[in-house]
């Protein structure tokens, strides 16, 4: 009994000393355990008379606390050195790049396109497609360009023979929409086009989206509407100034040409716009009868209006491209930059 | 068509500048593309008097002259020029005046002699884009001391319209006024056109053979004609400024005509002319050599203008070389005649012809116009050549003349179709204003289109007169409404977005490439394939059409191997083109493409180059995507771009789908490519093809798995050990899956190693080992039957 102090204090010694969780588990056994010197004095306490045997007791047994909550306190100590040492063992350079596949990207005129198709079908349009090497009749005929129709000479066809052609717009692709369908019709038709020119600005494929709303009581407002809104929203340009300038189309009537404020000087003048201020988009119109007529539409009840534009001049404004001839070299610095 | 503005103000003259003019046509759907002035900028240049020319004492080709420019003193000049002479009026620029290309007048000695100023000729003057022969004559009654900018009136614009095809109206100063004073609600007046008294009575025999293409046809001789006289200084400047060039007095007038009223005209020498003028179509092997010197084949729809000898004239195209005017032409026969569209309308293009008649009656000439024009012709001829006239003659089929129809305008069906109820009065004076005759009723207007809109025949048109004056921006706007009706959504069906997505997500760059490739490339490639070819390809690099992506996929990737881009993922999707026209297919694929690196080049030590097994992987994903993969088998095939040993053929639900495989060496080598490259093309239907998950309950009880090896031959497929060993593992096989393939020691020569672990499981109740035990002795005994495979111990 006379020795618990130096006990305490050689075990706490000990205890403060221990290197390891084991060489502490060790102490506890020790001192602690069933056969440790602590136990050993409780178990002496028999011995002491009735008196003693209280107040020895009492300090046994908070010398035996005191080594517990110590043995305890290094334990977390220790463990929580060994886990810093671990980590800090375990530290690695995370600045160094990701392993695996990087992510690839679409070409700019693709996501142009979904660009496109996906303003047109949030509002109910749907998206239809078709053959590139058409006939005569569902690219010219059907659309009221007669053979020798002056308007054969606007678009330099690519044929194969003396009715077998590369579609030179996707408006076949209305035709045989109208023919298949009744209205009310609401399509956009993107895909590629083909149009025997190359040159700086022209290249003998190119893609084209056009759309068709066929409904009852659909005016000329209405397309005014619908191409200014488009052309607002794929710029993200509310202010986006829009004007429409009569043309002429042997498939729609009236006619118009779709001009835009220029997006590259907010319409000041630059080269991109010849200094005009304006940039051509696009071109539309209302359904002309005669189409209508092609594709057994009553033109009494239903009446409608087409557009149609160039993927790549959208995607060039878009994008700021300079050079249309890019777009097919297939150039993985070009293709990349519209990751 | 070029235009001057001057000219224009003749007829119409609005209060607006030049600009204003061309912004106005231009939204009124005439595109002006430039405009230009009609002369550079000079100053310093007035008329002037050649008083004295003497040779220059020390330069054989220099003239000393005096000349009066108004000043008072006579100025002693040095001129070049061979033709001048004393007693001409010239521009003369004086000291201190400046020509174009800022080319400054100084008070100059020549050879010792002093000159004071510069006789100009017309290209100094920036007239004459070709440096003409000598100095510029003014005619005699040009006012000394006069500005010579303002005597020629040279502060003018040239305004250059690009037409759309429907309206050859507007192919004249005639039809652009009209234009213009529509838009301006102003009166329009031309020069006055009288009928001429015919001074002689003769004439020249016409007849009309073929009254279809040419309803009309209007011929005058006029004798005695100077073709030797200059034309007028002020008509080569309006044809000048039109964009016209000067030929002589005969060709310039009636060019003259074309531009001012739109009627083409075209003068023959009488004394070539055999017996009388026929107008019918070119017969068998006839030929005809053009004005311009061509000889040519006529085919039997071409409408020819013939004499007794045969053609003389490509009608309404180009004139003949033997019958035009010539300096020895004394008598002229004046053709002023209305050839029908279709008669002229792909004609031309297809003698590679192009011609200022051809473009407008193709796109249609006024019928009515031929005698105005004859008789405007008529009077410019005398007035400059002098002669007299004949009578005007006229063949005419007036039942193949152009109807004038009556078209109606419904005032409902106008306001519908443009959202807005325009002034009833508003729309009759603009239909009037155009030339329509406009009757008023209740309801709408009866209009009748007037001979020369040849694009007015139906209410539509009418609504587009009428949207187009009022003027499109002062339209209004709405958006359209529509039932919000739910369209059918297929969820089986992947779209081409997700698959495309899910390349990208595995670092595909996307391709697009021509839908044309060349013809040996394509040869090399796929020698067996059958593709259309165009009959006019814009290079015989783009001429057939692409039975396959691999061509495009493949010149893409040495596009950038010779850029330095050694590690190339490329996919594309579009149409392939097989078949002949008559049996064609145009299928939508996707195709890829991969070579170098497995990963782009980085410090983790990966420098593994691709494989078969690397893009079969990436295909894989895409056929997993829409969880149909069970449809989809790949099996060992040959493809002629493709190495024998490394490509497989895709098969979805048993049909050919595809192909994928390494490049063949030989195909590698012919291409002079230096790399390795797999590539895959799969039918973008199929791969779109998935299903809706169709969910199956968990079990509760454990699952069983056994491990087995077998030794086969190298050459056997997994596939077909797979195949085997599923068809006997009984219906409570979960998965199969090959964990290890291994060839060398401890495996026979010839022979591979294959470690399968396969898992079974019951939905109700745990499998016990003797029922596995007897599937697994199944799968072993019918593999050896089947393809000789060994158990490993």
């Amino acid at each position: 009994m006379d020795h618990l102090p130096t006990l305490v204090t050689n075990a706490r010694d000990a205890i403060q000393a221990a290197q390891s969780v084991s060489a502490l588990d060790e102490l506890r056994v020790r001192y602690l355990g069933k056969k440790g010197e602590v136990t050993a004095l409780l178990k002496g306490l028999g011995k002491l008379s009735a008196e003693e045997r209280p107040a020895a007791g009492e300090q046994i047994n908070q010398a035996k606390q005191t080594l517990a909550t110590e043995i305890d306190t290094k334990r977390q100590q220790l463990e929580s050195e060994a886990l810093n040492a671990r980590l800090a063992a375990e530290r690695i350079d995370v600045t160094l790049p990701g392993r695996g596949q990087e992510s690839g990207g679409l070409h700019p005129v693709t996501r142009t396109l979904e660009r496109i198709e996906s303003l047109f079908t949030r509002i109910g349009y749907d998206v239809a497609v078709g053959p590139e090497i058409e006939d005569d009749y569902h690219n010219f005929e059907a659309l009221n360009i007669p053979a020798h129709h002056p308007a054969r000479g606007m678009a330099d066809t690519f044929y194969f023979d003396a009715t077998r052609l590369l579609r030179t717009h996707t408006s076949p692709v209305q035709v045989r929409t109208m023919k298949s369908s009744e209205p009310p019709i609401r399509i956009v038709c993107p895909g590629r086009v083909y149009r025997s020119d190359s040159d700086l600005t022209h290249t003998p494929m190119f893609h084209q989206v056009e759309g068709l709303l066929v409904d009852e009581g659909v005016s000329f407002a209405d397309l005014k509407g619908t191409i200014e809104d488009f052309l607002q929203a794929f710029f993200e340009r509310d202010d986006l100034s829009v004007r429409f300038r009569p043309s002429y189309f042997p498939f729609t009537e009236p006619s118009a040409e779709v001009d835009i404020q220029c997006v590259m000087c907010s319409g000041n003048g630059c080269r991109v716009c010849s200094h005009s201020g304006w940039l051509e988009v696009m071109g539309c119109g209302m359904v002309h009868p005669e189409v209508f007529r092609h594709s057994g539409i009553d033109t009494e009840r239903y009446t409608g209006f087409a557009f149609g534009m160039g993927a790549e001049r959208l995607a060039m404004l878009r994008y700021g491209v300079n050079d249309l001839r890019l777009f097919f070299e297939n150039d993985l610095r070009f293709l990349r930059q519209f990751t | 068509m070029k235009f001057s503005e001057q000219w224009l103000r003749e007829w119409v003259s609005p209060q607006l500048d030049t600009q204003a003019i061309a912004d106005q046509i231009t939204m009124a759907g005439l595109e002006v593309d430039a405009v230009e002035a009609v002369a550079a900028v000079f100053s310093g240049v007035v008329v002037a008097e050649v008083l004295t020319k003497e040779k220059h004492p020390d330069a054989d080709k220099l003239n000393v002259c005096t000349v009066n420019d108004g000043t008072g003193e006579p100025v002693q000049v040095v001129c070049g020029a061979a033709n001048v002479d004393v007693g001409q009026k010239i521009p003369f620029a004086q000291v201190g005046g400046l020509l174009p290309g800022d080319f400054k007048i100084k008070k100059a000695k020549l050879r010792g002699v002093e000159s004071r100023g510069m006789i100009c000729s017309a290209s100094e003057l920036g007239l004459e884009e070709e440096a003409s022969p000598g100095i510029l004559v003014l005619p005699a009654s040009a006012p000394v001391g006069v500005s010579f900018r303002e005597y020629m009136q040279l502060d003018d614009m040239t305004i250059e319209v690009d037409l759309t095809p429907n309206r050859g109206d507007c192919l004249s100063i005639k039809g652009l006024a009209r234009e213009v004073g529509v838009l301006n609600r102003l009166p329009v007046s031309g020069p006055e056109i009288a009928a001429i008294d015919a001074s002689i009575d003769d004439t020249f025999s016409v007849r009309i053979e073929a009254p279809e293409q040419c309803p009309r046809y209007m011929g005058r001789i006029i004798k005695s004609v100077d073709v030797s006289v200059e034309t007028p200084l002020w008509m080569v400047e309006r044809l000048r400024r039109s964009g016209v060039r000067s030929i002589d007095p005969v060709v310039d007038i009636t060019n003259y005509v074309m531009l001012e009223l739109g009627q083409p005209l075209h003068a023959f020498d009488r004394d070539n002319l055999a017996g009388g003028i026929t107008i019918r179509l070119a017969r068998d092997a006839e030929r005809l050599t053009l004005l311009d010197g061509q000889d040519i084949a006529l085919r039997p729809e071409t409408l020819v203008i013939a004499d007794d000898k045969g053609p003389l004239a490509m009608a309404g195209i180009m004139g003949g070389e033997n019958s035009g005017v010539s300096e020895k032409t004394h008598t002229i026969f004046l053709e002023s005649a209305y050839f029908t569209p279709l008669a002229i309308a792909g004609q031309a293009r297809s003698y590679g012809l192009h011609t200022d008649a051809s473009h407008r009656f193709e796109r249609g000439v006024d019928p009515e116009l031929a005698s105005v024009a004859v008789e405007r012709a008529t009077q410019l001829l005398i007035d400059i050549c002098g002669g007299q006239a004949g009578p005007a003659t006229e063949a005419v089929s007036h039942a193949h003349l152009p109807a004038s129809h009556g078209i109606f305008l419904r005032e409902a069906r106008l306001e519908g179709a443009l959202s807005k109820k325009l002034a009833a009065d508003d729309v009759t004076d603009i239909l009037q204003r155009l030339g329509l005759g406009v009757d008023k009723q209740a309801d709408g207007w009866s209009v009748t289109a007037p001979s020369w809109r040849f694009d007015v025949a139906i209410e539509e048109d009418l609504i587009e007169e009428v949207a187009r004056v009022h003027g499109y921006n002062n339209l209004p706007v709405r958006r359209p409404s529509a039932r919000l009706a739910l369209r059918p959504a297929n969820e089986a069906v992947l779209t081409q977005a997700q698959l495309r997505n899910q390349m990208v997500a595995r670092g595909f760059q996307e391709a697009i490439t021509y839908s044309f490739v060349a013809p040996d490339l394509q040869a090399t490639m796929l020698p067996d394939a059958v593709s259309p070819v165009l009959a006019n390809p814009i290079s015989s690099d783009l001429s057939v059409m692409r039975a396959s992506l691999f061509p495009g996929l493949v010149r893409a990737l040495e596009h950038n191997l010779n850029r330095q881009q050694a590690r190339v993922r490329l996919f594309e999707t579009g149409l392939v083109f097989n078949g002949h026209l008559d049996n064609l297919s145009q299928v939508p694929m996707m195709g890829a493409l991969v070579c170098g690196g497995r990963e782009a080049e980085g410090w983790s030590g990966a420098k593994a180059q691709v494989d078969f097994y690397d893009l079969k992987g990436d295909l894989e994903s895409l056929l997993t995507l829409g969880g149909a993969l069970d449809a989809w088998r790949f099996e060992p095939g040959e493809h002629p771009s493709l190495h024998p040993g490394q490509t497989a053929k895709l098969l979805h639900n048993g049909e050919p789908a595809g192909w994928i495989g390494t490049l063949h060496p030989q195909v590698r080598a012919k291409l002079g490519l230096k790399v390795d490259a797999v590539m895959f093309e799969v039918r973008l239907d199929s791969l779109s093809e998935g299903v809706i998950p169709a969910f199956e309950p968990l079990s509760r009880f454990p699952e069983v798995r056994r491990d087995l090896a077998f030794t086969v031959k190298v050459e056997t497929p997994v596939q077909a050990l797979l195949d085997c060993a599923k068809a006997q593992a009984g219906d409570y096989l979960k998965d199969i899956n090959l964990f290890d393939v291994y060839v060398g020691k401890g495996v026979a020569d010839g022979c591979k190693s294959i470690a399968l672990g396969l898992t079974w499981q019951h939905a109700s109740r745990t499998l016990n080992d003797d029922e596995i035990n007897q599937l697994v002795d199944s799968i072993v005994t019918q593999v050896r039957a089947e393809l000789g495979a060994e158990l490993r111990g």
